[in-house]
């Protein structure tokens, strides 16, 4: 048992020396308890110290350790290597993002999709008290308490065809944080200009890998679809509201 | 221009996916497995004439076949120019796919009124 071993197939890429990432493979000890982050933190202090990953709170819940593991966008933390058998496993950077080194990948067009739906309360008209309450119902609060799981860690951006085909579809993601706030009875806003678009939710195909890999267990496919039923009938009724 | 088809032309798709999801379950049911199972007797020529003479009746027939058309005519459009690598030529793939779904609905007119 101790002497088990599983080999890790992991993509370097090193700008300064690979002209395209390779994939380098070791052997890391097999135990029940190791996520396949434990497996790449091992070679990081044990075999190879140049390697390159992003990791916080190895609990699920930070989002940064998402990574490509065999074929498959995941969460590496919530991911135990005792899954794949007597292995490999394939640990490649997330799928349709431009790799910055190994495994760490460039998220600054992500972040700026992010801030473009305004995800905050928006209130017009009125300076209310800083003691002010806005309480809920429990039924206004299911309404979008779901979207507000979201962990931003873009395993839906690499699961999405869409997405990987154009790098400038707003996403999964960034749209289900959009309905987040337009759900909510506290927000008066619905950001109809940054939705109604052809790179916003009439890009979206509804193939559904978004919802299928989401480790939170958030439905953006189905935000998305919301949206464009609001969107079709703001369109169609211009009076109408949302 | 596209940007604002699109709503309508979803609500078209969308509106063909619901009468689809209706109708052609009890249709497969009756005509594929109930009838050939004699389960349920086939209904005599006459009958269905009888049935599609009404023109309240001609009128859903041709709406719930140009919806039908038209959910088929998107799912075809964004699926041919993703598996072939159509997307520059979305507007040309897009007249083709409405443009037959419209030709379906035209002719559903001419052969019901």
């Amino acid at each position: 048992m101790a002497a088990e071993t599983i080999r890790l197939d992991v993509a370097r890429y090193r700008p300064e020396e690979d002209a395209e990432p390779v994939l380098q493979s070791y052997e890391v000890p097999l135990r029940p308890d190791w996520a396949v982050l434990d497996g790449l933190a091992h070679i990081k202090d044990h075999l190879d110290g140049t390697l390159s990953f992003r990791w916080s709170c190895r609990m699920g819940i930070c989002g940064s350790c998402g990574m490509d593991v065999d074929g498959e966008p995941r969460l590496t933390c919530g991911t135990f290597l005792a899954e794949y058998g007597a292995g490999p496993v394939r640990i490649e950077p997330l799928k349709g993002f431009p790799v910055i080194r190994d495994l760490v990948v460039d998220i600054d067009g992500f972040l700026a999709k992010l801030s473009s739906v305004r995800p905050w309360l928006v209130r017009e008209g009125e300076e209310p008290p800083l003691t002010a309450e806005y309480a809920q119902t429990p039924a206004q609060l299911d309404a979008y308490k779901q979207y507000s799981m979201c962990i931003n860690c873009m395993l839906c951006y690499s699961a999405c065809p869409v997405y990987v085909l154009d790098p400038d579809f707003l996403g999964p993601a960034a749209i289900a944080l959009a309905q987040r706030y337009n759900l909510d009875s506290r927000d008066m806003d619905d950001r109809f200009d940054v939705l109604n678009l052809e790179e916003a939710v009439w890009g979206c195909t509804f193939v559904g890998d978004c919802t299928r890999v989401c480790p939170k267990h958030v439905d953006p496919a189905e935000a998305i679809q919301r949206y464009k039923v609001t969107a079709a009938l703001r369109s169609v009724l211009p009076w109408s509201g949302r | 221009m596209r940007r604002r088809l699109e709503p309508y032309l979803w609500l078209l798709f969308s509106g063909g996916g619901v009468v689809a999801a209706l109708t052609l379950p009890v249709l497969v049911l009756l005509f594929g497995v109930l009838m050939p199972l004699g389960v349920v007797a086939w209904p005599s020529a006459a009958h269905l004439r009888a049935l599609v003479d009404a023109p309240l009746v001609r009128g859903a027939v041709v709406v719930a076949l140009t919806l039908c058309l038209f959910h088929a005519a998107h799912r075809i459009r964004f699926t041919s120019e993703e598996l072939l690598g159509l997307r520059r030529w979305d507007a040309l793939v897009a007249v083709l796919c409405y443009g037959a779904a419209v030709a379906g609905g035209v002719t559903a007119i001419t052969l019901l009124f």
